[in-house]
């Protein structure tokens, strides 16, 4: 494994992943059509798409599971095709589903990976117990999987990619169809992973999520990539979060949108009503909500309710491409044995609910 | 083809870009962790052994007499006990490395497979390692009806070595067998479609075969196809192997049977595990 990471620093390259061109098509479907991205060495890229748009399939190139029908792909500086045999050695892959043995305990799983990566059996089982301390499965370590709830399972998964301490991490839709308790255990697992060092490539339908995890984001449909860069950089032009106020007399709706054009709060800009009353306010940071919801508030106005919304993935779509996001193309889906289990719950944005008493 | 085959064999191949091929202890070490992997489901799901457990004793009893008064004659069932066993061999071997299809199948509708596939290790050990602890099951089924056998009455008309021999040669070819329904597992879509196709396939072969009656009995067409029936062959063979008769025809066409379907299927099982996406 120090072998691996020697061989990262000799190719003198900071790209962990560098993909040009890469096609693959299933029949009539472009899967991916002329994929183009880097992750840079210690870096998260988050793929953001919604289903059906090739994110399943480019981890599965990647991960030397699908053959890819043009352009090229390297993986700390390996080949996908060429070299898929080294290539193996430094990744890791966690599916949107679990690809543990349900039948096995958790220690077991954890073993018998170890052993394929021809751990001596000593520091095999030292190494399992080590990774089910670390993410809270000692207690289980004995149960067969198939007893494991969701995000435990989603747990074990993530430490059997663990095991060969990858240099790349391939985390294909992670949280998806886990609570959002568990959704946060898992996150703060793949940030810890990330403080140690791993490259993560993070698809993803959640905006949030990729926010939360990522540094750089990608926006792909329908095989193509269509926007990429920093975070922050597409949120900007995203036009960051709504800022949803409910008037306590919803009359007072129409006043309401006039105090804070007037009020000319810095770069508050665009406050609209809805017909049943509810005040949208498109706003960039947390001291424009200050702002807002403190201006209103010395004005005598009445809020009932508030809450800050992110750009759901469609809002995305339209701001980067001025259409909407395309309808899931089942057919790449149906590629993915155990991915019918999981259906994700379509591309919905998240709601992040920030109730406030006045 | 020859890159299939070289994994197979475990053979550090010499090819052009051999960095990072497995070598044979790492091989052998890998398919030791996925046999212990299929022992530790058996010991999970202890249901999964009654195929093994009760199929002999079930077939014994039911051949023995059922069919064993019409055919050797009422109260003489006990000679069809010497005829019937050593057919049933053949048979065990057939539907235990049936099962093996549909495991397969059952297999690649979970992500485990996804991760092994990702994981530096040959991809045939998979397969291979499944092969194995089938073979154990076999064992341990053939022990149990042969055990059957002898409570029954059966008579071992040579001695233990030629026994044990029977005993190889039903492992031998249902270890080949497995092979077509590890390929069957792999091309179908659903573990119920690999059962209805292997019934199929099946059923007259077993049947169209020395196994349960003499071919002298059946009709012109139907006993030439038991000649070329790679099923009668065994139990023809066993049969001459346990109780006595001409040994090396018999014999030797099992061998060339087993030979022959693994040489061509066992490739074409890993070129498709590896395809199968």
């Amino acid at each position: 494994m120090v072998d691996m990471t020697t061989r990262l620093t000799e190719d003198g390259g900071t790209t962990a992943v560098e993909v040009r061109g890469l096609v693959k098509h299933y029949g009539p479907t472009k899967a991916l059509d002329g994929v183009d991205l880097d992750v840079r060495r210690g870096t998260v890229l988050g793929v953001l798409g919604p289903n059906g748009a090739g994110k399943t399939t480019l981890v599965r190139v990647l991960s030397t599971l699908v053959q890819p029908d043009a352009g090229t792909a390297r993986v700390a500086g390996f080949d996908v095709l060429k070299q898929p045999r080294q290539l193996r050695r430094v990744i890791g892959l966690t599916g949107q589903y679990a690809s543990v043995d349900e039948k096995l305990s958790g220690r077991e799983n954890l073993y018998m990976i170890g052993r394929l990566l021809d751990l001596p059996a000593k520091a095999a089982r030292a190494r399992a117990d080590e990774l089910l301390e670390r993410f809270s499965l000692t207690e289980a370590a004995k149960r067969p999987a198939m007893q494991y709830s969701g995000g435990m399972r989603r747990r074990l998964d993530l430490a059997a990619s663990m095991i060969g301490h990858p240099a790349v991490l391939y985390l294909d839709e992670p949280t998806t169809g886990l609570d959002p308790r568990t959704r946060n255990e898992v996150w703060e697992e793949v940030q810890r992973m990330v403080a140690d060092g791993a490259t993560v490539l993070l698809t993803t339908q959640y905006m949030e999520e990729a926010e939360q995890l990522a540094h750089e984001l990608t926006i792909i449909d329908r095989g193509r990539i269509i926007a990429g860069g920093k975070v922050a950089e597409l949120k900007a032009k995203v036009g960051g979060r709504t800022l949803l106020i409910r008037p306590s007399r919803s009359s007072a709706a129409p006043a309401m949108v006039a105090a804070i054009a007037e009020a000319g709060l810095d770069g508050v800009a665009g406050a609209r009503a809805d017909d049943s009353g509810l005040v949208s306010v498109p706003i960039l940071s947390d001291d424009q909500l200050t702002a807002v919801v403190g201006m209103l508030g010395g004005r005598g106005f009445g809020i009932a309710h508030i809450e800050t919304h992110l750009p759901s993935l469609d809002e995305v779509f339209l701001a980067v491409t001025g259409e909407k996001a395309s309808a899931p193309q089942d057919a790449q889906d149906a590629q993915d044995p155990g991915s019918s289990g999981h259906a994700a719950d379509g591309a919905a944005g998240t709601d992040q609910k920030v109730e406030v008493s006045v | 083809m020859s890159a299939a085959t070289a994994t197979l064999t475990g053979a550090p191949a010499k090819a052009a870009g051999s960095e990072g091929r497995i070598g044979l202890r790492a091989n052998m070490r890998h398919i030791g962790a996925l046999a212990r992997r299929n022992m530790l489901q058996i010991k999970q799901d202890p249901e999964s052994m009654f195929d093994v457990l009760l199929m002999p004793v079930i077939f014994t009893l039911l051949f023995v007499y059922v069919f064993g008064g019409a055919v050797s004659g009422k109260g003489h069932q006990h000679d069809y006990v010497d005829y019937v066993v050593p057919g049933l061999m053949a048979m065990m071997g057939m539907n235990i490395s049936m099962a093996v299809g549909t495991g397969i199948n059952d297999d690649f509708q979970k992500g485990v497979m996804d991760r092994f596939r990702t994981m530096p290790i040959a991809r045939s050990s998979v397969l291979i390692a499944k092969i194995l602890v089938e073979v154990g099951r076999m064992v341990i089924a053939i022990g149990i009806l042969l055990g059957m056998g002898f409570a029954l009455g059966m008579n071992i008309g040579t001695d233990v070595p030629h026994l044990l021999m029977a005993i190889v040669l039903s492992l031998f070819f249902g270890a080949s067998l497995m092979w077509i329904f590890i390929l069957l597992g792999l091309t179908m879509k659903t573990a119920q479609a690999v059962q209805g196709v292997a019934m199929l396939v099946l059923m007259p072969l077993q049947f169209g075969s020395s196994i349960f009656a003499k071919p002298t009995t059946m009709p012109g067409w139907l006993e030439s196809f038991t000649k070329f029936n790679p099923l009668s062959n065994l139990a023809d063979a066993s049969r001459a192997l346990i109780n006595g008769g001409a040994v090396a025809h018999s014999v030797w066409m099992v061998v060339a049977w087993s030979v022959g379907i693994t040489v061509v299927t066992a490739p074409l099982a890993v070129a498709r595990f590896r395809k199968r996406t």
